[in-house]
């Protein structure tokens, strides 16, 4: 359990992330704020509080928690966490999106830059990868816990469905995967672009152990995530179901679609950083 | 017709080499996994599945789960080799290879069975003969395709012990063994099987056998044929080719796959590069297979030896 000062630890970062974010796609005028505002929170607690990981980067990662990003059009919030949390140097953070970087429009592995172990940004593809590797953690006799994050738009890809039904089959439990429940997607709100209805019964009917939880409150997220590590190891592979915002934490960006692919013009990054207090200190 | 420079007592399918050849790496390090999407008998891979129930994974009919679970596998240090149809091992799953397999660098074999005409009577649906073309594009891709049962086995083997993907082509038919079975495979290096000096036939595949066939023709018409199986398409032995080209000075090649992005274009690039020399291609000609016996079909989509001797014929008449 966290404690309040904890909390409030976390919540710092998490401010500092907001602002290393929307630094990153005003600097090259692209990439997706949108989704990496609202996951923020997850991604602090995650890193800060959750994953037994380790900051000299090893891709086997044996003895360690896993985690992998599905939707990776987030990278912004990523590549911020993983800086901030010590795999590489903050000032890196500048190179975002620019020629010679590691840090990649979308995620990959080519550049080696630590903590990344797959590429991802074509949608769908994160959960099979996260199942394998939850798999071979099996196989080695590892009790560590794999993370992996989809958006929900993603989940209209069909490949996701192919890998549920995989995962209980398999009863792979030692796998969370969080679903970014913001409701958005490029083109509208899904309900208006391709419906998902209701995915709680979705992932119940294939078999998962379903919870749900809010992605914007520290506190909340931390308590479960703690849930749904007590629900792994009993056969069936654990789904969270997050509620997040879009755009969470500057207010015009909130709760719309239109800030997913999107960069603040100058005013617009001064408007965003007078939101979101520098607590760590800007790259 | 003269005798054959190669001859075999035995006809046995391809698939089956990996079959043996997969047990076999399972037994030779335990990191081995096999995945299957519904296909384990078509795959020869039960004998695997019996062994090692424990590194066995069936993903039931769904091929794009199956290669980012492989990929995913590796983290870890597992080495999986997925098997379906080379259709639904490459077309059905280019995307999931290219982000999750060959772009992120996994050490997954992507091994494919039914490739060519010579799935037969299922037709063309089955038929793929674009799969070389598309995974030859592939940067950090091996692209195999043996020519017999034991070069199959020893392919696996092979593929086993190195490091980064791989597709692994090969075929249903059974067809004569007449390679040594205790020939080692080296990734990249092609085989000299018969030294001549008119013309060099370049063939991977079933069509290394075609090609002896058509050497022993063109021997009797006084033609000196040099016979290179390329079993590894990607990357290709440069210097082989060109130094058997700097002798005969004319180049078939062979293969059971459209002219468009095989073996041919392969060697063209090669030729066009460091010594452009005329090149006919026994190939697919830009058209989609149809059901048939797979020799019928060999036939009549200009696969056979024949077709090589034709072939051979006209090139040499363009040096």
């Amino acid at each position: 359990m966290a404690s309040q000062a904890n909390i409030q630890e976390l919540e710092k970062i998490a401010s500092q992330v907001r602002r290393d974010i929307v630094r990153m796609v005003h600097a090259v005028n692209s990439g997706h704020p949108g989704g990496s505002l609202g996951c923020t929170d997850f991604f602090v607690a995650l890193y800060f509080h959750i994953l037994k990981h380790n900051i000299e980067f090893d891709m086997d990662a044996k003895k360690e928690d896993l985690f992998f990003l599905s939707n990776g059009h987030i990278s912004p919030v990523w590549y911020s966490v993983l800086a901030r949390s010590g795999y590489f140097e903050v000032s890196e953070l500048s190179t975002f999106r620019k020629i010679n970087s590691r840090l990649q429009g979308h995620p990959t592995t080519e550049e080696h830059l630590p903590g990344i172990r797959i590429a991802s940004g074509s949608l769908g593809q994160g959960l099979s990868a996260a199942l394998g590797a939850a798999q071979t953690k099996k196989l080695n006799n590892e009790d560590n816990l794999v993370y992996v994050l989809m958006g929900d738009g993603e989940l209209q890809e069909g490949q996701i469905w192919e890998a549920a039904m995989y995962g209980a089959h398999h009863k792979v439990d030692n796998i969370i995967a969080t679903v970014d429940y913001n409701g958005q997607q490029i083109d509208g709100p899904i309900s208006e672009v391709m419906d998902l209805k209701d995915l709680k019964a979705k992932w119940q009917a294939f078999g998962w152990e379903v919870i749900e939880s809010n992605g914007n409150n520290m506190s909340e997220i931390i308590k479960s995530l703690e849930h749904a590590k007590s629900l792994t190891g009993k056969g069936k592979p654990v789904l969270n179901l997050m509620k997040t915002e879009m755009g969470y934490g500057v207010d015009f960006m909130q709760g719309t679609h239109k800030w997913h692919g999107v960069a603040p013009n100058d005013d617009e990054l001064a408007n965003a950083l007078s939101q979101l207090e520098e607590t760590l200190g800007d790259y | 017709m003269a005798e054959t420079k190669f001859t075999f007592t035995e006809k046995k399918d391809t698939r089956s080499g990996f079959g043996d050849g997969l047990l076999e790496a399972g037994r030779n390090n335990e990191q081995v996994v096999g995945l299957c999407a519904d296909l384990i008998g078509s795959l020869k891979m039960g004998a695997f599945q019996k062994e090692f129930p424990d590194r066995f994974f069936q993903t039931g009919i769904a091929e794009a789960n199956m290669m980012g679970l492989a990929a995913g596998m590796t983290i870890g240090g597992k080495i999986p080799f997925t098997g379906t149809f080379a259709n639904f091992s490459t077309g059905r799953v280019y995307d999931q290879i290219r982000q999750s397999i060959a772009y992120s660098e996994k050490n997954v074999k992507i091994c494919a069975s039914h490739a060519g005409v010579t799935l037969g009577e299922d037709g063309a649906t089955h038929q793929i003969l674009e799969d070389i073309g598309m995974m030859r594009m592939l940067p950090n891709m091996t692209v195999i395709n043996p020519c017999d049962y034991n070069q199959t086995k020893a392919a696996t083997l092979a593929i086993a012990d190195y490091q980064g993907p791989v597709y692994l082509r090969f075929g249903r038919p059974k067809v004569p063994i007449f390679t040594p079975d205790n020939q080692k495979f080296e990734i990249g290096k092609a085989i000299n099987m018969i030294e001549g000096s008119d013309v060099t036939i370049f063939a991977t595949g079933h069509l290394v056998w075609e090609a002896i066939e058509a050497e022993a023709i063109l021997r009797e018409k006084g033609i000196s044929v040099e016979l290179i199986n390329i079993h590894t398409i990607k990357p290709i032995d440069e210097a082989a080719i060109l130094k058997s080209i700097s002798k005969t000075r004319c180049v078939v090649t062979a293969e059971e796959h459209q002219r468009n992005g095989g073996l041919g274009d392969a060697v063209a690039q090669v030729l066009a590069q460091h010594n452009p020399t005329p090149q006919e291609y026994v190939a697919v000609d830009d058209q989609f297979g149809e059901s048939g016996k797979p020799e019928q079909l060999m036939k009549k989509y200009g696969l056979d030896a024949e077709h090589i001797v034709a072939a051979v014929e006209k090139v040499i008449k363009r040096k």
